[in-house]
């Protein structure tokens, strides 16, 4: 064997200390990565998926289109305001109810509602919906975004603790919501 | 003197750097380079350590937490002593910052300065763009008002168009399935830690490379860059017509960063700071939010491309311009450099710099979104009713209580979104306009379910009135034809 391939003593221990090093580094990305993609994670512990209230069946008349607002299950210390959240709630008839997201199903923007044409408009890009979330006119994709809802005892109760963005569904390009 | 001198020695010994600084300012650059034009890097470079100052100052005021964050600002603007001041020279610092960039790259650009061999030294400075932009979008986020919240979720409207990995990155952008708290703590993570960390280590790396590899040369039509030749020719060029960099060029350099500074300081001064508007509580619907000047062509772009083409673009779009931007100098690393034998890339930047502008200016007046109030707000003008029967004025009233007009334009008021009204007759006849009601189409929705026929009626009579005085409206020509050929087919 000749010197030049012989590992010296001193190499082997810088090579040691690489791979113990980096044995340490593999050790504690684990947590790190694990903290980084907590938001993701979390959010399958569904605590947010929880059913919040909206008000009486009664604050809400048949046949009109009404802004309500609700808190959402999901709160922590720093939030402020923004855990507070609007949405428009539909009384079809009778416990028939369609509650849509403000946000518009183009890019999130607050869509508002106007009565006298039946419409919901958006003011960022100028999407239009019809009343029962079906897209009008303009940029969206799809209809407006409706959260799950149901009636319990005498009140609109929805499960809306996530906010609503056109991905997975923006696919259905040309396909129309269950609503239309 | 003698005093500072030895003082100076001291350090020296210990230091060792006077040297190495000394080299670095003696270098020989180019004559020709001590102009006008070579001043942009030196600009940015100075707005950033503006920026730097500023923003730790700030720090010391603001509060990340999505519930503090808009009255730390309020108080920054009102109570604390020329804290307006310091928020007005970060934000118009901003702005200059991402135009200087901008400028600094298009000149870089069409002096060719990206070919051999500072390839490497373009990419950093791609890099050193995105960042840029990355900090006025994050910046943006951190005055957390209404413009904020709204333009949170526009992005995460467009990250969850991403396919597959969509909806986790929206919860990862978020920090949770929400905008709150935790979003605004992300993102003053990476606006004070993350990305000016990541500046700080490539303007070095770039600054060090334009050290080692001399300053692009004024480029001359007909010198060409050749790989096998180019260093002993910059070499060449250095030796028989250089000059030490200090002071022979960067008198220009502090010139034009004093002359920034000071026209920052001015904007600041005179304009203020921006916002923060509204508080960025959800439940206040009534808003239109809006991004800042630099990204307001996005916003524009979005408003205009056709629906099915939006995904592809916001998708495939960023990837082909960033992966563009990155292969330039492989793609055009020899050659010519002067941009008078360059027109391809004259014209890319012309059309760019006009298509960007265009969509900015078209963001000023947004005449993709309908105007909220001008249905109850913007009157009738008075010509269009004038010797009008009282069916064609109920018309004009179903008109304007329908909300038609915030999207269709009477006598230059109300919505553009859909065409001006105001020779619509010459354009339709009776039975088109009772359809485009009835049915919408062509971007306009359907009004059929809203409107009762006693309204639909009385509305396509308002309609019909409206076409110029010296103008006859349109005529159904093979409902006219028929009736003349068997005038018993009229009832």
């Amino acid at each position: 064997m000749s010197t030049e391939n012989a590992v010296s003593r001193r190499g082997l221990f810088m090579k040691l200390g690489i791979l113990f090093n980096g044995l340490v580094a593999t050790a504690l990305a684990a947590p790190i990565v694990g903290f980084v993609l907590s938001s993701i994670t979390r959010g399958r512990a569904n605590a947010y998926l929880a059913w919040v209230p909206l008000g009486s069946v009664n604050e809400f008349p048949e046949g009109e289109t009404r802004l309500a607002t609700f808190r959402n299950p999901n709160v922590t210390p720093t939030d402020g305001k923004t855990v507070e959240t609007a949405c428009w709630v539909r009384r079809v008839e009778g416990d028939h109810f369609q509650v849509f997201a403000i946000n518009c199903a183009h890019l999130g923007c607050p869509v508002r509602w106007f009565p006298q044409s039946g419409l919901f408009m958006c003011p960022c890009h100028g999407g239009a919906y019809y009343r029962d979330g079906s897209r009008a006119s303009g940029p969206p994709e799809r209809g407006l975004f409706e959260y799950p809802s149901k009636i319990e005892n005498g009140l609109v109760t929805i499960q809306a603790g996530e906010l609503p963005t056109p991905g997975p569904s923006a696919a259905l390009v040309g396909k129309k919501p269950p609503c239309a | 003197m003698r005093l500072i001198s030895q003082v100076g020695e001291w350090f020296d010994r210990r230091l060792q750097l006077a040297a190495p600084i000394r080299e670095v300012a003696e270098h020989p650059v180019p004559r020709n380079t001590a102009s006008w034009w070579y001043v942009f890097g030196s600009a940015a470079l100075t707005v950033f350590f503006l920026q730097l100052v500023t923003g730790i100052l700030l720090a010391m005021i603001y509060v990340p937490s999505a519930g503090e964050a808009w009255s730390s600002l309020q108080s920054l603007n009102h109570d604390v002593t020329l804290g307006w001041f310091i928020r007005a020279l970060h934000g118009w610092g901003s702005n200059f910052m991402v135009a200087i960039v901008l400028i600094h790259m298009v000149q870089v650009f069409l002096f060719g300065a990206y070919k051999f061999p500072r390839e490497l030294t373009w990419i950093v400075g791609v890099f050193l763009l995105l960042m840029t932009l990355g900090m006025a979008f994050s910046g943006q986020v951190l005055r957390f008002d209404q413009d904020a919240y709204w333009g949170l979720g526009i992005g995460a409207s467009i990250a969850s168009r991403a396919p597959l990995i969509g909806p986790l990155a929206v919860k990862l952008m978020l920090g949770g399935p929400i905008i709150a708290g935790a979003t605004l703590s992300r993102f003053f993570a990476l606006h004070v830690f993350v990305i000016p960390g990541m500046l700080i280590g490539f303007v070095c790396l770039h600054l060090l490379m334009v050290l080692r590899l001399g300053i692009n040369e004024w480029p001359m039509p007909g010198r060409l860059v050749k790989k096998a030749t180019y260093a002993t020719e910059y070499h060449e060029l250095t030796r028989t017509d250089g000059a030490p960099f200090v002071p022979y060029a960067i008198w220009k350099d502090l010139f034009f960063a004093a002359f920034i500074l000071l026209a920052v300081a001015a904007c600041a001064l005179y304009f203020g700071p921006f916002g923060p508007t509204g508080r960025p509580d959800p439940t206040i619907i009534q808003t239109s939010p809006k991004p800042d000047y630099f990204f307001l062509w996005l916003y524009a772009l979005l408003s205009l491309l056709p629906p099915s083409m939006e995904t592809p673009a916001l998708l495939i779009g960023p990837v082909v311009v960033i992966l563009f931007l990155l292969l330039l100098p492989f793609l055009s690393g020899e050659g010519e450099k002067s941009w008078r034998r360059r027109p391809i890339a004259v014209l890319t930047i012309l059309l760019v710099a006009i298509s960007l502008g265009t969509l900015t200016r078209l963001s000023g007046y947004t005449p993709w979104s309908p105007h909220m109030n001008a249905w109850s707000g913007d009157p009738v003008p008075e010509r269009f009713l004038h010797g009008t029967t009282a069916l064609e004025r109920q018309g004009a009233l179903v008109f304007q209580g329908k909300q038609c007009r915030n999207c269709h334009s009477l006598g230059d008021l109300g919505g553009q979104r859909g065409p001006a009204l105001d020779s619509v007759a010459v354009r339709l006849t009776q039975d088109q306009l009772i359809r485009q009601v009835i049915q919408g189409g062509g971007n306009m929705p359907a009004y059929g379910k809203n409107l009762s026929p006693a309204e639909t009626t009385a509305l396509v009579a308002f309609l019909e009135t409206l076409h110029p005085a010296g103008q006859a409206p349109a005529r159904n020509a093979a409902l006219e034809e028929s009736s003349e050929s068997h005038p018993s087919a009229q009832p």
